[in-house]
């Protein structure tokens, strides 16, 4: 790709423009990837551009929340599954929104999938993250599963897999804080905090509170600032 | 981590911790109603048994097949062994057959080892005469951690735990000594002076021969088995005698303090060194160790196979 290493929101200001982005995102990899090409403005590299503030998660969550009650009529049968890492404060944060606006606690919990990834043999083995399901279980409920960054698809891949040996769901739904386009599967979300035309060689950043500290996601260019922590660059995960 | 898994020597706190983590979200699958992870599909484990084992051969094979690896059980009864072939031959048979990992135990110490520089997948000490069991050691640190309440990422930091028996001719003994000593644990041996191996002074642990002084100052004790068929020479008068002075009777164990735990690696003799009643007690944690022992062999496996093959 010509301009793969132009950082997209290099402009100073265009950080915070997308957050308001309202309605259910049905993005895929080609419109990202098409999207890309109207990027001119190079930003100096080692920057991050912030795409996300804190108060743009809150309100991304607080629709998401809405949604999911639209989509599943009050979500009496729902389950919150958050992927490990971020994805469990996401699921336990719109856990606690839903749970605000129907006034009775909403099941949420953490389904690790390292076990089931596809490039397992790719890399050394790595240690797990947690997996809770709750105690009722996921039998006839509509999972919701939750991540921070959709990318390729094949977390997703692998978490439909870990669900199937966990029980039968009635239907299984994803919500995710940002789409980031390339995927590599048939996979998309059902709810979207932000659609984030990205290049392939840019790195989506999603900072969490309850991991690090504070909100926000940071969108850069490949060898931009170093790694934090471990886990820390979302968009490696594929 | 290492490719192999031959002492417990070879396992750094961070790694040993990364399996005790690992064996911790491991042991959910045992919960659920399909007990499988799709892991290892298409990875073959080899048993290769050259002594009897019952629990820790099946530990290996149960661990296994939920991580969906094949299994091949090389029991030495009924195979060429019988016939006079050599280790290394068994092992080029293996190598042929493309083992990704092997699961040894042999009488000879040392024989993991050797067996390491001739295949090339990796080897997993299941024991190895008197010298080593790190799975052992691994699933006893396990259930040490879970028996005080300790979570994913805590060590043993402060557990006084007295190791009393057939020290001598113990794999378990050495292995643990290692390992819990690590962990941060203080160990303490308790046996007989003939059943102390000579070198004993080296060892992270402290020594004595007293069972009744010992007790009272210990969280988790581990008793061992006293294992007559590496007995060559008469180390102590009778067994009653030495059941008298190092058997965890009743008595015994109301001098423990509130919390702590027996263990034992079994086999079982019950009688000798640890009473019916007291392996039945309810702070035995005999059981679980064997539940617990999947688990624990289940994060070997995933962590020694389950990623990109180690150079």
């Amino acid at each position: 790709m010509a301009h793969a290493a132009h950082p997209a929101g290099g402009q100073p200001g265009t950080g915070g423009d997308g957050a308001t982005a309202r309605g259910p995102g049905r993005q895929g990899g080609p419109t990202a990837r098409g999207r890309q090409g109207g990027t001119t403005a190079p930003g100096p590299k080692s920057n991050p551009t912030t795409v996300l503030e804190a108060a743009d998660i809150h309100r991304a969550l607080t629709r998401i929340a809405h949604e999911i009650l639209e989509r599943t009529r009050g979500a009496e049968q729902v389950v919150l599954l958050g992927i490990p890492t971020r994805g469990v404060p996401l699921a336990a944060r719109l856990a606690a929104r839903i749970a605000q606006v129907e006034d009775r606690p909403v099941p949420y919990g953490s389904l690790d999938i390292t076990m089931y990834r596809d490039d397992l043999r790719l890399r050394p083995a790595r240690g797990l993250g947690p997996t809770n399901v709750p105690a009722e279980g996921i039998d006839g409920k509509t999972v919701v599963l939750v991540d921070d960054v959709l990318y390729s698809g094949r977390t997703v891949r692998a978490a439909l897999d870990a669900l199937n040996d966990l029980g039968r769901p009635l239907a299984v739904q994803l919500a995710v804080l940002v789409d980031r386009g390339h995927r590599e599967l048939p996979i998309r979300a059902d709810y979207v905090g932000k659609n984030l035309p990205t290049s392939q060689q840019e790195v989506v950043r999603v900072l969490l509170t309850e991991t690090d500290g504070e909100d926000g996601v940071l969108l850069e260019p490949v060898g931009g600032i170093p790694r934090p922590r471990r886990g820390g660059v979302t968009g490696r995960k594929r | 981590m290492n490719r192999h898994l031959i002492s417990a020597a070879d396992l750094s706190k961070q790694d040993t911790l990364l399996v005790l983590d690992t064996a911790e979200e491991l042991a959910q699958v045992a919960d659920r109603p399909i007990k499988k992870l799709p892991t290892l599909r298409g990875r073959t484990v080899v048993n290769l048994f050259f002594e009897d084992s019952t629990r820790t051969r099946i530990s290996f094979e149960a661990a296994a097949k939920r991580l969906s690896a094949d299994v091949i059980n090389f029991a030495v009864k009924g195979s060429s062994v019988a016939k006079g072939e050599s280790l290394k031959d068994t092992a080029l048979t293996l190598e042929a057959m493309g083992a990704d990992a092997v699961v040894v135990r042999h009488s000879a110490s040392g024989a993991p080892h050797r067996l390491a520089g001739w295949v090339r997948g990796s080897v997993i000490n299941a024991g190895d005469g008197a010298h080593e069991h790190p799975t052992q050691a691994l699933l006893d640190a396990f259930t040490i951690r879970r028996r005080f309440g300790r979570g994913s990422g805590e060590a043993l930091d402060g557990l006084r735990v007295t190791i009393v028996g057939d020290v001598l001719h113990s794999r378990v003994a050495r292995s643990n000594v290692w390992l819990l000593h690590q962990l941060g644990a203080d160990v303490a041996l308790v046996a007989p002076p003939t059943l102390l191996p000579i070198a004993i002074d080296d060892w992270p642990c402290s020594v004595s021969y007293d069972l009744d002084a010992a007790l009272p100052k210990s969280d988790v004790v581990m008793m061992l088995r006293i294992q007559q068929e590496r007995m060559n020479a008469a180390y102590f008068p009778s067994v009653r005698e030495y059941s008298r002075r190092y058997g965890l009777d009743n008595a015994r164990l109301r001098q423990l303090p509130d919390g702590a735990i027996v263990m034992h690696p079994g086999p079982m003799n019950r009688g000798v060194e640890i009473a019916a009643d007291v392996a039945d007690s309810p702070r035995s944690t005999i059981v679980e160790q064997v539940a617990n022992g999947v688990s624990v062999r289940m994060a070997v496996l995933y962590l020694l196979l389950g990623g990109l093959e180690a150079q």
